[in-house]
């Protein structure tokens, strides 16, 4: 069995750094702007800040992985190709793109620096990824979460690149990529613009006896009793009406996070390359807590141990965890 | 004003008084042990030392604030008697204290129980996580408030510490007590 | 070039005898000039209708349509990735690519990207017609500003243009049902419940104001896509194809407003009024081409 890459979320240099020293093997960030898809306030590199993290991390032999993964609209290529110019003067070690203009334009300009694709391209398929692999040399594909342990086993045997999987954080089960629910309420774009349920447009609203609504734009998206655990406040984990299911309900799906940790020797006997985990708009605490978690349960596979990681729960949204799609197609 | 005088009053604890493993909710009968000393005055020369320490130590943080470093944050420790208004602007920094029946105009509100606002300050507690469990309500202008979370978490090193530091021992001798109380609570 | 009307492929699970009452109709009446066959949603439904492809596909010729196949717009199980391939290989029909698996299969043969597929900017679009693609279905999120700058550089490659211009707007698609999930099942077990709701199933906020509509997989707006505002600029951006999502409403009518309002022979005004009065069951929105929110109506009255 191979070692597998332990690959860290980094919203902020410090996140960063407290994700070498917690023993990540890689970390994947973003710059600014809308050329990532955790475009929000406050969180990312600017190009100074990512030459003194890139440095560090190299320091610390771990590698960097710079997401480029939005869809450039028409006219605004150029911003894009700079961040890519940028990442490869700084010297990253990867770019997780998800267009495929973005993915030509590394693959002729910078054919030296890794192609990972991105899970934002949403290539489910063998045929898909064999795509990309064939016109861009993509390196190594993110897959979507919505493959179970045995799927993922035949994906490896039938495609020519590395599998990265995530194993804890976020549980989305819209295709990414092809969202645009976000732009619907708010007229920013998640492809476009990176963003996702902008806090610009969330208003939280609490009465006297403790319930909380959660707005986006002008559309109630939920509405929490004062003992009920809360999610984020994006459109697919939030609850509605319909005159086939009695009361409010969530329809898409419920809060509730992705916690792998007891799947990881099938994983990595699966031939999954690296793993991944979500949350670059998450703490550097989340980070610390969980890359340890981790990088403890990693090491003691491959010394023919057992993982163990507990304690993770309180960082789970919504208080709860799931084994997902992983484990088997009664989700869908 | 000896300095473990000072440091009670910023973290609104009077040691004197101290239970060996302090309440922190705010329901308990034990809140009035939380009282800081009166008037509030005394505790606002303590504030401003506090925050231009932060602001001197880490003047880059005030980039992640884009937009919002005029915005006026009501701080909300639900479990003391007063909240802190914070204006991160560098050029006209502002943290004062206010009685909660005063209190003044702002553009967001963060309240929590005190202990884990101090943790979320430091990025020793995940702010998404208390969310989650409804121990962090954020009212107001959404996106100043994670603004302030991203430009607070990508401060390295513990701002607490800074602070307790500038009280001397005394200071790192509380902020540890205070540190044990909420490992105690956590593991509860 | 006169431009063009076409009919996308139908996205809701209408019965055989819905379908094919429907595509009689077009072939007979409505002006348009494309029809898009095929199920796009869900590989469930396809057994229903497949046997009728050639005859629907066939009077629709007759009727003087062009006829593409759609490709399914989610492809994960092998019975998909096999339905996608047997499409690749189809002869007689041009085909509408909707996932990039078939870009695979698609290898030096020439194909329509489908406007599930991600095609955002003039780069992507000129690797692919390199590839072979000869026309562009563009994801109705995307501003006319944009929209702008990719027709002008479909023009320079000799491709064609098209984007909705009525009906529901996809907004996403899932891995999971959501109409089963409504209905306390899931996809493997699901009963078709999708058939109930023929213009999909609402979603309404818990205080009870409309939001969105769920259709299997994929949700969508709640408001219908009405472009009729803005077909005059569109027509100056070089748009060559105009695409309506077919509904329960009176598909020929609404095809009829549109071809007339493209023509120039009925004003905006009265076209605008005359889609009012099919007694829609939603507001209009035309928020996404403006750029700004989806669902709102940005009020486009003409100077003239």
């Amino acid at each position: 069995m191979n070692r597998p890459e332990l690959v860290c979320p980094a919203g902020t240099p410090s996140a960063m750094r407290t994700a070498v020293d917690a023993g990540a093997d890689a970390v994947y960030c973003g710059f600014q702007n809308a050329t990532n898809a955790r475009n929000f306030p406050g969180l990312n590199f600017t190009i100074p800040e990512l030459e003194k993290s890139v440095a560090h991390a190299h320091a610390g032999d771990t590698k960097v992985l710079l997401a480029v993964n939005t869809f450039p609209p028409a006219g605004k290529v150029n911003l894009w190709k700079e961040a890519v110019d940028e990442g490869a003067r700084i010297g990253v070690d990867a770019f997780i793109v998800a267009d495929i203009g973005v993915a030509d334009y590394i693959h002729k300009n910078h054919p030296e620096i890794r192609l990972h694709l991105s899970v934002q391209a949403a290539a489910s398929t063998p045929e898909a990824i064999k795509f990309y692999c064939r016109e861009f040399n993509v390196k190594r594909v993110v897959l979507p979460r919505i493959l179970t342990v045995p799927e993922i086993k035949n994906m490896a045997d039938e495609i020519p690149c590395e599998i990265e999987t995530f194993i804890f954080g976020n549980h989305g089960l819209m295709v990414e990529g092809r969202c645009s629910l976000t732009n619907y309420i708010t007229g920013l774009s998640t492809n476009m613009d990176g963003v996702c349920s902008p806090a610009a447009d969330v208003q939280y609203i609490k009465d006297d006896a403790g319930n909380m609504t959660t707005k986006l734009g002008e559309f109630t998206i939920d509405c929490f009793s004062c003992d009920e655990n809360a999610g984020y406040p994006t459109i697919c984990k939030g609850r509605y009406l319909t005159p086939a299911h009695d009361g409010a309900y969530y329809a898409f799906e419920e809060p509730i996070s992705l916690n792998l940790s007891t799947l990881l020797p099938d994983l990595m006997a699966a031939g999954v390359t690296a793993l991944k985990i979500e949350g670059r708009q998450r703490s550097r605490a989340y980070v610390k807590s969980v890359v340890s978690a981790y990088r403890k349960a990693v090491d003691s596979i491959m010394a023919g141990g057992e993982p163990e990681i507990s304690g993770l729960l309180a960082l789970t949204e919504g208080q709860k965890e799931t084994q997902g799609a992983f484990k088997s197609k009664t989700w869908r | 004003m000896s300095n473990l005088a000072e440091f009670k009053a910023a973290i609104g604890q009077d040691m004197t008084h101290t239970n060996p493993t302090p309440e922190i909710s705010a329901s308990s009968p034990h809140l009035a042990r939380w009282m800081p000393p009166a008037p509030l005055f005394m505790l606002q020369p303590i504030l401003r030392r506090i925050v231009k320490r932060v602001a001197r130590e880490n003047p880059d943080m005030f980039g992640r604030l884009g937009p919002h470093y005029k915005a006026n944050f009501v701080i909300d420790p639900m479990n003391l008697p007063f909240v802190l208004l914070l204006r991160p602007d560098p050029d006209n920094l502002f943290l004062r204290a206010y009685r909660r029946r005063d209190l003044p105009d702002h553009d967001a509100k963060i309240s929590g129980k005190f202990l884990d606002l101090l943790m979320l300050v430091d990025g020793d507690v995940d702010g998404d996580a208390l969310f989650f469990a409804r121990e962090l309500t954020i009212t107001g202008n959404t996106e100043a408030v994670v603004c302030l979370r991203n430009a607070l978490d990508d401060v390295d090193g513990s701002i607490a510490s800074d602070v307790a530091n500038m009280f001397g021992p005394v200071g790192r001798t509380t902020l540890s007590a205070l540190r044990r109380a909420k490992q105690r609570q956590t593991s509860n | 070039m006169k431009t063009q009307l076409t009919i996308a492929p139908i996205l809701f699970h209408w019965s055989p005898e819905q379908k094919l009452d429907f595509y009689a109709r077009i072939a007979d009446e409505a002006p348009v000039d494309v029809v898009y066959l095929g199920e796009v949603i869900c590989s469930k439904r396809t057994p229903f209708f497949e046997k009728h492809y050639d005859e629907v596909a066939e009077r629709l010729t007759r009727g003087g349509k062009k006829v593409v196949f759609s490709t399914l717009s989610e492809v994960m199980l092998k019975r998909e990735r096999n339905m996608v391939a047997g499409f690749c290989e189809l002869e007689d029909y041009e085909l509408e690519v909707n996932d990039s698996s078939a870009l695979w299969h698609l290898e030096g043969k020439s194909y329509r990207i489908g406007s599930l597929m991600n095609v955002y900017n003039e780069d992507t679009m000129t690797y692919l017609v390199g590839k072979g693609a000869t026309h562009f279905s563009l994801p109705s999120e995307m501003p006319g500003d944009s929209v702008a700058v990719l027709a002008a550089r479909a023009k320079e490659l000799g491709v064609t243009t098209e984007v909705q211009v009525f009906g529901r707007a996809s907004l996403a698609l899932s891995a999971r049902c959501y109409h089963a999930r409504a209905h306390g099942r899931i996809k493997d077990n699901c009963q078709f419940v999708c058939e109930q709701d023929p213009d999909g199933m609402p979603l309404n906020t818990v205080d009870k104001q409309e939001f969105l509509t769920v259709n299997g997989i994929q949700t969508l707006s709640q408001s219908y896509l009405n472009l009729l505002g803005d077909l005059a600029g569109m027509q100056e951006m070089g748009i060559t194809h105009y695409r309506l999502v077919p509904h329960t409403q009176d598909m020929v009518a609404v095809a009829n407003i549109f071809r007339n309002a493209l023509d120039g022979t009925v004003s905006v005004e009265e076209s605008m009024q005359d889609l009012s009065d099919l007694d829609i069951p939603a507001p209009f929105s035309n928020g996404f081409w403006h750029g700004q929110p989806g669902h709102q109506w940005i009020d486009q009255t003409p100077t003239t």
